[in-house]
């Protein structure tokens, strides 16, 4: 395998020429190999960090960008050998497929019969041979998709990032392709950056996530640690469900909190909403804090609206935001 | 049916008004290939008057050639790159430059010939050569092209072609001419059809710009008209059209292939083969 490229980001803040500051200065570590997720509600700063990191932007002064320690901040894309995959995939319509896919090499002059190969093993990979000779405006959404990965991974970019690239389509579709792309960077073992709103693709794919709000990273952390342990409001409030337990400032998942026998229950609720989810049943119960109270558990039965629920909620699973970080 | 007889007063209609607009177009025609047209077709048909026409004015439908096709690489050059800057710049000002310079398709052609003789009138070999004339050309036709180009240039997400181009190692110039270029081919098509139409047909401006050693063909004509038996005027009319219909059913098949392609790309989202 080839050698991975790990990514220091130092110091980048953007501010527009308008004036508004999308990102506040921000220090980032990434390792070679690993997949980094940027997540967060839209416009918390995640594309345009992602947009710097590729050098599609430049960093307000002071901001710098390393690849293996090498100053990149003052190349432009063209010339920092990273592939990239856009929320609306960016193909060239005046191109078939494979010329899309080979796009890269032939702009690296490299020779006919060797981008031919490439192309070939990018199509298998991909499982798109038989769209080869297709134009754009044939594809379906995530057939566009695929091509935009196996463009990108084509030129063997050093680093990979993708911006989104799963938004467009539907949830089906999505979740296949989540698995795919995962698949494909770890057999590519390559740095990848990928941005999202979505909570799920950021845990389904991240080694680690990096939450953002306002422009500031929230936290950073494997998937565990920022589903378990937030350390913040905003982390615990954006990923995942979360109630807050009265009397304290302790949080607790829903699927952590069990229905129990009346005397055994910790807390008792009024049902106020049911949500049969297949595998799971939401129910919101009043009564127990001024907000809703969520509750996720595998029910076989309907509980009647309006039915006491008797719950237990163990301490072990409690979450603190002030008590982690450490 | 019910409604057949509102649909036979309607069809009825509807080829009169076209025998309105055509019958003139016919009789027009006719005149140029007539014998004698006072007498009428009876007095036989002819191509004489068309190779009377070649004779006293093929001069002049040479230069409307030659200053088209200038017209249109001037356009084209000019043009492009001005269509690709006002859509990256955006806003207001951009804005701004684009009514600017549609400023002389609104404005009489005649002003815009008296400004130009008055600016540049001086300078005697420029004003008597047929440059002076491609000057106007381009000053009304260059619009056109800016127009349509932008059209298309703003209805495809080009920045977000160049920085997929670019992500790709590719720097500006193998972008422009490999994924900008390509991209807005449709509207480069309807611009420069355009461009030839309108430089061929001018009349107001060269009417002004012209000297008699520099006449293009619609100016050849109106001397024509006014000169010339009504044969030979009819004639005349006739190699006209000739050469401007086809240049406008080009245009419209390549404003209806645009189309179609752009209907060709709502594509449902077909789910994709299991692996």
């Amino acid at each position: 395998m080839q050698e991975t490229t790990s990514v220091q980001i130092e110091n980048c803040g953007k501010t527009f020429a308008d004036g508004t500051q999308a990102l506040e200065p921000i220090n980032l570590s990434i390792e070679g190999g690993e997949t980094v997720v940027l997540l967060g509600p839209s416009g918390c700063g995640k594309t345009t960090l992602l947009r710097i990191i590729a050098g599609l932007e430049s960093p307000d002064k002071g901001g710098k960008i390393l690849f293996n320690g090498e100053n990149v901040t003052a190349k432009m894309i063209e010339n920092r050998n990273v592939g990239m995959v856009f929320q609306s995939y960016a193909l060239f319509p005046n191109m078939t497929v494979s010329e899309n896919v080979g796009y890269g090499l032939k702009v690296r002059k490299m020779p006919a019969r060797e981008r031919e190969t490439r192309i070939q093993e990018m199509l298998d990979m991909m499982q798109i041979h038989d769209l080869a000779e297709r134009q754009i405006d044939q594809l379906s959404g995530g057939q566009r998709q695929r091509v935009a990965l196996a463009r990108a991974i084509a030129v063997r970019p050093r680093i990979l990032l993708l911006d989104e690239p799963l938004t467009a389509l539907d949830a089906l579709l999505r979740d296949r392709l989540r698995m795919e792309i995962d698949a494909l960077l770890r057999k590519l073992n390559i740095t990848a950056i990928y941005v999202t709103h979505d909570q799920a693709e950021a845990m389904a794919l991240g080694d680690r996530i990096v939450v953002m709000s306002k422009g500031k990273i929230a936290q950073v952390g494997t998937p565990r640690e920022i589903y378990y342990r937030p350390q913040t409001d905003f982390v615990a409030d954006f990923i995942g469900t979360i109630n807050r337990l009265p009397g304290t400032e302790k949080l607790c998942r829903p699927e952590d909190i069990r229905i129990v026998a009346p005397d055994q229950a910790s807390h008792v609720g009024v049902l106020a909403a049911s949500q049969f989810l297949g595998d799971r049943t939401r129910l919101v119960l009043s009564g127990i804090t001024e907000e809703d109270f969520i509750v996720e558990a595998p029910l076989r039965k309907d509980i009647p609206l309006g039915s006491d629920v008797p719950i237990l909620i163990d301490d072990r699973f409690l979450i603190d935001p002030k008590a982690v970080g450490a | 049916m019910r409604r057949n007889g509102l649909f036979a007063l309607q069809l009825a209609f509807t080829l009169f008004i076209c025998a309105f607009l055509i019958v003139p177009v016919i009789l027009s025609a006719l005149a140029g290939v007539t014998v004698n047209f006072f007498k009428g077709l009876k007095s036989g048909l002819t191509f004489n008057w068309i190779i009377e026409v070649w004779g006293l004015y093929a001069e002049t439908i040479y230069l409307s050639m030659g200053l088209a096709i200038v017209c249109l690489v001037i356009t084209l050059l000019l043009g492009i790159p001005m269509a690709y800057v006002l859509a990256r710049t955006g806003g207001r000002l951009s804005r701004f430059i684009e009514e600017l310079i549609t400023l002389p398709v609104a404005i009489p052609g005649l002003a815009i010939a008296l400004a130009l003789i008055l600016t540049y009138g001086g300078f005697r070999e420029f004003r008597s050569s047929w440059l002076f004339i491609l000057v106007g050309h381009v000053l009304y036709t260059l619009p056109f092209m800016v127009r349509s180009v932008l059209a298309v240039l703003s209805s495809i997400n080009f920045q977000e072609l160049e920085e997929g181009a670019a992500s790709l190692g590719a720097g500006f110039w193998p972008r422009f001419f490999q994924v900008i270029i390509p991209n807005v081919k449709p509207g480069i098509l309807a611009g420069s059809l355009m461009v030839v139409t309108l430089s061929i047909g001018e009349f107001n401006l060269t009417w002004m710009l012209h000297t008699p050693l520099t006449k293009t063909l619609p100016v050849g004509l109106a001397d024509s008209y006014a000169s010339m038996r009504l044969e030979i005027a009819s004639a005349y009319t006739l190699v006209f059209f000739v050469m401007i219909i086809p240049l406008l059913v080009a245009m419209q098949m390549a404003s209806n292939s645009g189309q179609r392609k752009k209907k060709s790309t709502a594509v449902p989202d077909l789910p994709i083969k299991r692996s």
